[in-house]
């Protein structure tokens, strides 16, 4: 596999401006993002996780460094649409990223700034809104659909313009459990079926759990990278990040910590359950 | 509350009426007003009146909706008619104190209120009908020859597409924001004018800083959809003329000429 | 003695009369007692959130009662009422519009036409529950970080004094930190002022650390009211109204099913963490 997305010696400071001073968010950053990997970004409010993906389609350019998007210098400007139809970003908030009062208006906007044909993008938009499973729902009215659908078809929109990659940006931070697991669902999909490269910033420990690589951030560095079960063994590094473990594992660490040797590897419900089981039997 | 208001809403549907080009039923509705304003009496009121409740049908729009969409409306309805009554001088059927009800006054009060309902239900059909991006495509396309003038329509067009987007969320807000404040104590029901004005600057503060947060990622949310202006823009629908237009502007015309036709004989 | 608050057979039913008609709430009788720590479940749309605004009387009931120390609060000013059961939004951070952060929180009492002495000290009593520190308090509110902004909004809320405090799903869309910070801050608040506190959220780990009674909605009703280990324990009925249950509630409902005689009414870490060691003969610590 190749890298999508590269950060050279990356080096971000917002500038200074009347209110405030200079801040610098990190510094001399190396990270590559392979192509078709699903890498979930954890850190507390502040670690520098939504600069760091607003690099990766040059809403933010680095002051210092470079970022490589899909080959392309992100801080040439010229290659600003190239580099937005490789890679997509869905955020934060649903509504203030949906543009129009129909669902497949909408999903068709990025395709027309693109300039693409008319009967391509009814395929395109068909497809998109099929793979988030909104099809259903193609001429409703956004505003009336939960949070949930809404950043679906945020999903659906950025999927339009066939990228490689999607970046997004706390997407179910505003949503309920169920359209939380609904979107979730819907980004490990798309990485799985369609070997689109996803990035996810969050702060939902199960939701990170389902990618197969966990970057944690803390005060703008990188203080963990490797595969989700790894980086949950390190439950001190993450309380120090201001982050905490799935209850699952906090059970098995407070138990080792009274003298057991359980593996903290066993996240998922019934990893837990079974180790537990032997642990209790055993013994006894 | 706010958000009961059907005012120029889309009703989503299938119709004969629905399927029209947008720039036909924008065309239609200029002739309906002109039309409107034409007409002499009676028959060419009941004869408007005919094709307003035909439209109204075959676009499958139950009359409640009309009736909950004039609500906020009446006040400016009963207005007109009050002043009409009194205010046209002729022959006094009624009077008293200074107040004088002439038989003209009647009459171009019913005339007006028939006028003002039927002008503002034929252009609510025009956005029941026709969902905010048809009708801001249709209107684009419209104006188009005006961007030889340097008038810049499609930056126009995209501003009122995304002010209607927003209108039923910024509604939503507003309703929650009255009622977050109204939880700390707010009172917007007592007072005079300029106590009853201050009180709602807890409301509008955060409805202007919400906006403004709004429109600052809605920005960055449309760049990183590549959206550079109207230029190389391509459209997912192609507006495209059907048989069922022309038969839909013929009928409009012949409305117009049938109503033209009809003052000449004072109808 | 009559309870704190009440609802008597409360109904509420928008849009009545249209095609709209929606029943939101239906038939809930519900009372409190001063002190009690509450938490409402429920998925969205289960009406607990039209069911919250009854109590501050920001909507009419269509039917029903909602009484306060035994009174109906639509016969008295209700006004008045929600200087009594203060409400906090969601995402309360969005209704800041003051220009210092003391003016914000100072809004709420001065609504109570208190005198401005009394409206400092309830100030800065609020600021220093949700430990906001006083050299900001005359700073704009729209200078602070997202989980400041969010407890000064509390505070316009505390500052009320409020007998009975509700919360909207307080901590949605903050960190572990920020979520930590804000249930201490309301934790604080009750231990202060023996309030009781009404909490909506979505997080069953929230819920299982901090309320000692649950109450469940779903499709307009009350359906559960119990002590949390009463109501986790009905996982199963939980899962068909499409809510979670906490992890370590699942994990020992696994390790039942698995065969172990074990008790599945545990909902919190350091339960979980006890019962296992006492299964183990307490003898763990070398």
């Amino acid at each position: 596999m190749s890298e999508l997305i590269k950060f050279e010696n990356t080096t971000f400071a917002y500038p200074e401006s009347s209110e405030n001073l200079a801040q610098l968010v990190f510094e001399n950053l190396n990270l590559e993002i392979e192509e078709g990997s699903f890498v979930a970004v954890l850190g507390h409010n502040g670690s520098g996780k939504s600069t760091l993906a607003k690099h990766m389609n040059s809403v933010l350019l680095p002051s210092g460094g470079k970022v490589w998007i899909a080959g392309y210098d992100s801080l040439n400007e010229a290659d600003i649409i190239n580099i937005r139809r490789n890679v997509g970003m869905v955020f934060q908030n649903p509504d203030n990223q949906i543009v129009s009062n129909v669902v497949e208006e909408d999903v068709a906007f990025a395709p027309e700034n693109l300039g693409i044909p008319p009967a391509e993008i009814r395929q395109r938009v068909d497809e998109a809104l099929k793979l988030v499973g909104m099809y259903d729902y193609r001429d409703h009215a956004p505003h009336l659909l939960s949070g949930g659908q809404k950043q679906r078809i945020a999903i659906a929109g950025v999927i339009a313009m066939r990228p490689r990659c999607i970046v997004l940006d706390e997407p179910t931070a505003m949503l309920d459990p169920k359209g939380r697991k609904d979107v979730i669902e819907t980004i490990s999909r798309l990485n799985r079926e369609s070997g689109i490269t996803v990035v996810l910033i969050t702060h939902h420990m199960s939701e990170a759990a389902r990618a197969d690589r966990l970057i944690v951030m803390s005060d703008g560095k990188i203080i963990a990278d490797d595969v989700p079960q790894n980086v949950f063994c390190d439950v001190k590094l993450l309380n120090s990040a201001g982050l905490t473990v799935p209850d699952t594992t906090a059970l098995l660490y407070e138990l080792n910590e009274l003298g057991a040797d359980l593996p903290l590897k066993a996240v998922s419900v019934s990893e837990c359950a079974e180790v537990l089981y032997d642990y209790i039997t055993k013994g006894n | 509350m706010l958000k009961d208001i059907t005012l120029g809403q889309y009703f989503p549907g299938k119709t004969f009426i629905h399927r029209l080009d947008p720039r036909t039923k924008l065309i239609i509705t200029v002739l309906y007003i002109v039309t409107l304003f034409t007409a002499h009496w009676l028959v060419s009121y009941a004869l408007v009146l005919a094709f307003l409740l035909m439209c109204l049908r075959v676009a499958k729009i139950p009359l409640v909706t009309i009736g909950k969409s004039l609500k906020p409306l009446v006040i400016i309805i009963i207005l007109t008619a009050v002043l009409n009554m009194f205010y046209t001088p002729g022959e006094e059927l009624v009077s008293f104190w200074r107040i004088t009800i002439t038989k003209e006054g009647v009459f171009n009060a019913v005339k007006m209120v028939l006028r003002i309902t039927m002008l503002i239900t034929g252009t609510f059909m025009l956005t029941y009908t026709t969902s905010p991006i048809m009708l801001t495509d249709g209107l684009e396309m419209l104006l188009n020859p005006l961007k030889k003038i340097k008038v810049p329509v499609h930056e126009l067009a995209m501003m009122m597409s995304i002010a209607l987007r927003f209108i039923p969320t910024l509604i939503e807000e507003t309703d929650k924001i009255i009622s977050a404040q109204k939880a700390r104590g707010a009172d917007f029901e007592s007072g005079n004018i300029m106590q009853r004005a201050k009180a709602l600057i807890p409301i509008l503060v955060p409805l202007f800083i919400s906006s403004f947060r709004r429109a600052d990622e809605l920005a960055v949310a449309m760049e990183c959809r590549c959206y550079h202006g109207g230029e190389g823009r391509t459209r997912m629908r192609i507006l495209k003329f059907s048989a069922n237009d022309w038969i839909a502007l013929g009928i409009g015309v012949a409305l117009l000429v049938t109503v033209i036709v009809l003052k000449v004989f004072g109808l | 003695m009559a309870p704190l608050i009440q609802t008597q057979q409360l109904r509420h039913v928008y849009s009545a009369g249209t095609p709209f008609e929606h029943v939101a709430v239906d038939n809930i009788d519900f009372s409190a007692e001063a002190g009690e720590f509450i938490g409402i479940i429920g998925h969205t749309g289960s009406g607990k959130s039209t069911f919250i605004q009854h109590l501050n009387g920001l909507l009419k009931p269509t039917s029903g009662q909602v009484l306060f120390n035994g009174e109906d609060i639509w016969k008295i000013k209700t006004r008045d009422v929600r200087f009594q059961v203060g409400l906090v939004f969601q995402y309360p951070e969005y209704q800041l519009f003051e220009e210092t952060v003391f003016q914000d929180i100072a809004f709420g009492p001065r609504n109570m036409k208190l005198t401005e002495e009394e409206v400092k000290s309830r100030v800065l009593k609020a600021a220093n529950v949700v430990g906001i520190s006083e050299d900001l308090l005359d700073k704009s509110p729209f200078e602070l970080s997202g989980g400041q902004k969010r407890r000064v909004a509390i505070a316009g809320v505390i500052a009320m004094q409020p007998k009975v405090l509700i919360l909207d799903e307080p901590t949605a869309g903050l960190d572990p930190q920020g979520r930590n910070s804000i249930l201490d801050n309301i934790r604080a608040y009750r231990d202060a002022t023996g309030a009781t506190i009404i909490m909506v959220s979505h997080s069953m780990e929230e819920m299982a650390e901090n309320v000692e009674r649950l109450v469940v909605f779903n499709d307009a009703k009350i359906v559960m009211d119990g002590q949390p280990s009463n109501v986790f324990s009905r996982a199963d009925e939980l899962k068909n109204m499409g809510l979670d249950v906490p992890l370590v509630t699942e994990v020992f409902l696994q390790l039942r099913n698995m065969g172990l005689a074990i008790d599945s009414s545990v909902y919190t870490v350091s339960q979980a963490r006890d019962l296992i060691l006492s299964m183990k003969g307490g003898k763990l610590r070398a």
